[in-house]
């Protein structure tokens, strides 16, 4: 595999100079793609809902989102093949809103591959060439360097059925690439492939799409593509735009509880409240606050990573233990806390000794988003079990282990 | 011991699971098949005595009568005509139907109607339709001024209105396997086109038509067939007639068979009739099915 990569830089390098001249690399505008309230409404149901976005020259834009959140859709649109019913589609400078698809200059991986299945690898890849009348030397020269950076040299003469799904999958990129288009959108093309195959496709699409400096809209619902490739991840639910950001602003600070719960695996727990008193409790937990101030109409969402299980003794929330998932490199810890099960995610193989244990986490950590438009909220003042358990008047009463911490206030 | 006993028992069991489609088989086509060849090597008895053989003397009289190869050229003059044109008419049919127009199920079950009708009440419409007086093309024709011929009278069209009303019996049914055909092709072989900006005129040269290589295949043998097994609507229209300008030769077996009383004639008629289809359908198997992609 490596050796394959390595094989593929000069090519890819070759290609790069000499796609130069085609690809006026220098002009980027022919690469930039604009979306102006998009939408698309099929019997009177909104499939994609006002959708705007601007993905600019070389940047790899991730559409991510469950199925049936118009992803796909917006993608169908972009290329093409399904027509807006409202909005606009810019591609460089002009206006494709009622382009036909093969004149938008762009190139498509669809998730089936849609491969001829009637013509051998080499027909397949220079089927558009075919279409686009370029003379035969030219194609047979552009095949021969595609084939090499995808690494199906060998495949040529082989008809699809005799492929492998990893096999098949580059020549569905081949066939992309060898357009030498400057947009290239990707619909799922990873799916159908096994899990191990997906992890070394993930990179060397990545690694190809940074090579030829192309602009790359992909769709999937699967979050570690999004996550491991996109430059920009635009996260998408019920045919509206939710989040538009970087990886890690997704991760890090998830604008609703959607968002929130969508990205991460285990997914950020979302954990109900109330509020008694002037502070707020995890639902049936009146022990140990987790905000000062009345949030009882807050979802508090906490990454399973970011909660740390410590022994009865230590300070913390007091919570039971009720069952452990080891995963090799981790081990997923479910406890329950008040009427609320949360899941936590511990490194290494962790045993759980007894069924009481406390749970803490950082302050940082608390997300509060309000419960029933899941919006993010950041003026609420968290706490961190620890210290409210230290400082709580009922927590002292109940943390009969800690008489030091009590003492200390 | 007990492994061979179980062993054989297996094969007595699977021997008994073929053999109702095997004596089905062997009485309805082999044995007939078989008693035709035989019938074939004997010269009719003549004021009922028993039949004496004759060795290839039948097949000597084949080669001699005349009526014969005109019937032989017919019914190739009829195949050429028919088949060609009635595949086409039912591709492009299809092409129609499976677009998105409105009303389209109507239209499929309009094209499909001529194969519901039984062969002889569509011969009987046809009939009206070719009668030289009162019949509906030279209506029209007289409409426009132009006298129209005698359809099934004059021997030089008479087999070109036989096969006029074939095509028009068979397009509908063959586009029913086209439709299915086309259903079944991935759409998005036809968006991975369009973003190339592929023509649908070669879309359908370089994709839909080697995809339907398969059924035009199938389609193909079966127009043969049926262009060889022709009988009803010669009996309705022209009863091979005039002068054997329509006779092919399935109807001729049966003119032999039935009106002349010559079983062992028209035994080896259609003992000449299964040797070709046998070729046809080794060279279908050998030949042709090798250079076809099924999916």
């Amino acid at each position: 595999m490596i050796r394959r990569v390595l094989a593929g830089i000069d090519a890819v390098s070759l290609f790069a100079t000499e796609g130069r001249a085609m690809v006026d690399t220098k002009n980027n505008d022919n690469k930039r793609i604009r979306l102006e309230d998009v939408s698309k409404v099929w019997d009177g149901l909104a499939a994609v809902d006002q959708v705007t976005f601007d993905v600019s020259p070389g940047e790899f834009v991730i559409l991510l989102g469950p199925s049936g959140c118009g992803k796909s859709t917006t993608l169908r649109m972009i290329s093409g093949l399904e027509q807006t019913t409202a909005g606009r589609i810019v591609i460089g400078d002009r206006d494709v809103t009622r382009e036909p698809p093969g004149n938008r200059g762009i190139s498509m991986v669809f998730q089936s591959y849609a491969l001829f299945p009637h013509l051998s690898v080499a027909d397949n890849i220079v089927f558009g060439l075919r279409s686009r009348k370029v003379p035969k030397p030219q194609r047979q020269e552009r095949l021969e360097r595609v084939a090499r950076m995808v690494g199906l040299e060998d495949y040529l003469d082989r008809k699809p059925a005799q492929l492998s799904g990893g096999q098949r999958q580059r020549v569905a990129l081949a066939r992309a690439i060898i357009a030498e288009n400057a947009i290239c959108l990707m619909d799922e093309p990873l799916s159908n492939l096994d899990a191990r195959l997906r992890g070394d496709m993930r990179r060397e699409i990545k690694a190809l799409q940074q090579r030829l400096g192309m602009t790359v809209v992909y769709v999937t619902h699967d979050q570690v593509e999004a996550m491991s490739m996109g430059d920009r991840v635009i996260l998408m639910h019920s045919g509206r735009i939710v989040q538009d950001g970087s990886p890690a602003e997704l991760y890090n600070r998830p604008t609703t509880a959607f968002a929130a719960s969508f990205i991460g695996s285990p997914a950020m727990n979302l954990i109900e409240l109330e509020a008694m008193e002037g502070q707020t409790f995890i639902a049936k937990e009146p022990t140990v606050p987790i905000a000062w101030g009345d949030a009882g109409h807050c979802l508090l969402g906490l990454r399973p990573e970011d909660i740390v299980i410590q022994p009865s003794s230590a300070a913390g929330m007091p919570a039971q233990v009720i069952d452990e998932e080891y995963l090799g490199a981790d081990t997923i810890v479910r406890v329950r806390v008040g009427n609320q099960t949360l899941r936590a995610r511990l490194p290494g193989q962790q045993s759980m000794p007894s069924e009481h244990c406390r749970v803490d986490w950082p302050v940082t950590a608390a997300h509060f988003f309000t419960a029933d438009s899941g919006e993010r909220r950041d003026d609420i003042d968290a706490v961190a079990p620890a210290t409210a358990n230290s400082r709580s008047p009922i927590s002292r009463d109940t943390a009969q282990p800690f008489p030091d911490q009590g003492a200390k206030r | 011991m007990r492994a061979v006993n179980s062993d054989r028992r297996m094969q007595v069991y699977g021997a008994l699971l073929l053999l109702p489609a095997a004596i089905l088989l062997g009485t309805f086509a082999y044995l007939p098949t078989i008693a035709t060849l035989i019938d074939s090597l004997f010269l009719p008895g003549i004021r009922g005595e028993p039949p004496a053989f004759g060795g290839l003397a039948n097949y000597q009289a084949l080669i001699e009568d005349a009526t014969f190869w005109k019937v032989a050229r017919n019914n190739l003059v009829y195949a050429l005509g028919t088949i060609p044109t009635s595949i086409a008419l039912a591709l492009g049919m299809a092409l129609f139907v499976n677009a998105r127009l409105p009303g389209r199920g109507f239209v499929r079950m309009a094209y499909f109607t001529p194969t519901i009708l039984p062969m002889i009440a569509a011969a009987n419409i046809w009939m009206f339709f070719y009668a030289p007086q009162i019949g509906l093309f030279n209506n029209l024709l007289d409409v426009l001024g132009i006298d129209g011929p005698n359809w099934l009278g004059n021997p030089r069209i008479a087999l070109f209105s036989v096969i006029m009303m074939t095509i028009w019996k068979e397009a509908g049914f063959f586009m029913i396997f086209y439709l299915a055909a086309l259903q079944s092709l991935p759409p998005d072989l036809q968006e991975a086109a369009d973003l190339e900006g592929t023509t649908r005129w070669s879309f359908f040269w370089r994709v839909t038509f080697p995809l339907l290589m398969p059924t035009t295949l199938f389609v193909m043998i079966n127009a043969l067939i049926n262009a060889v097994r022709v009988v009803d609507h010669l009996f309705i229209l022209t009863k091979g007639g005039p002068n054997n300008a329509t006779n092919l030769l399935l109807y001729y077996v049966y003119e032999n068979a039935f009106s002349f009383f010559d079983r062992p004639y028209a035994a080896t008629i259609t003992v000449v009739i299964l040797v070709v289809l046998a070729i046809v359908a080794t060279v279908k198997f050998t030949v042709l099915d090798r250079r076809i992609h099924y999916q």
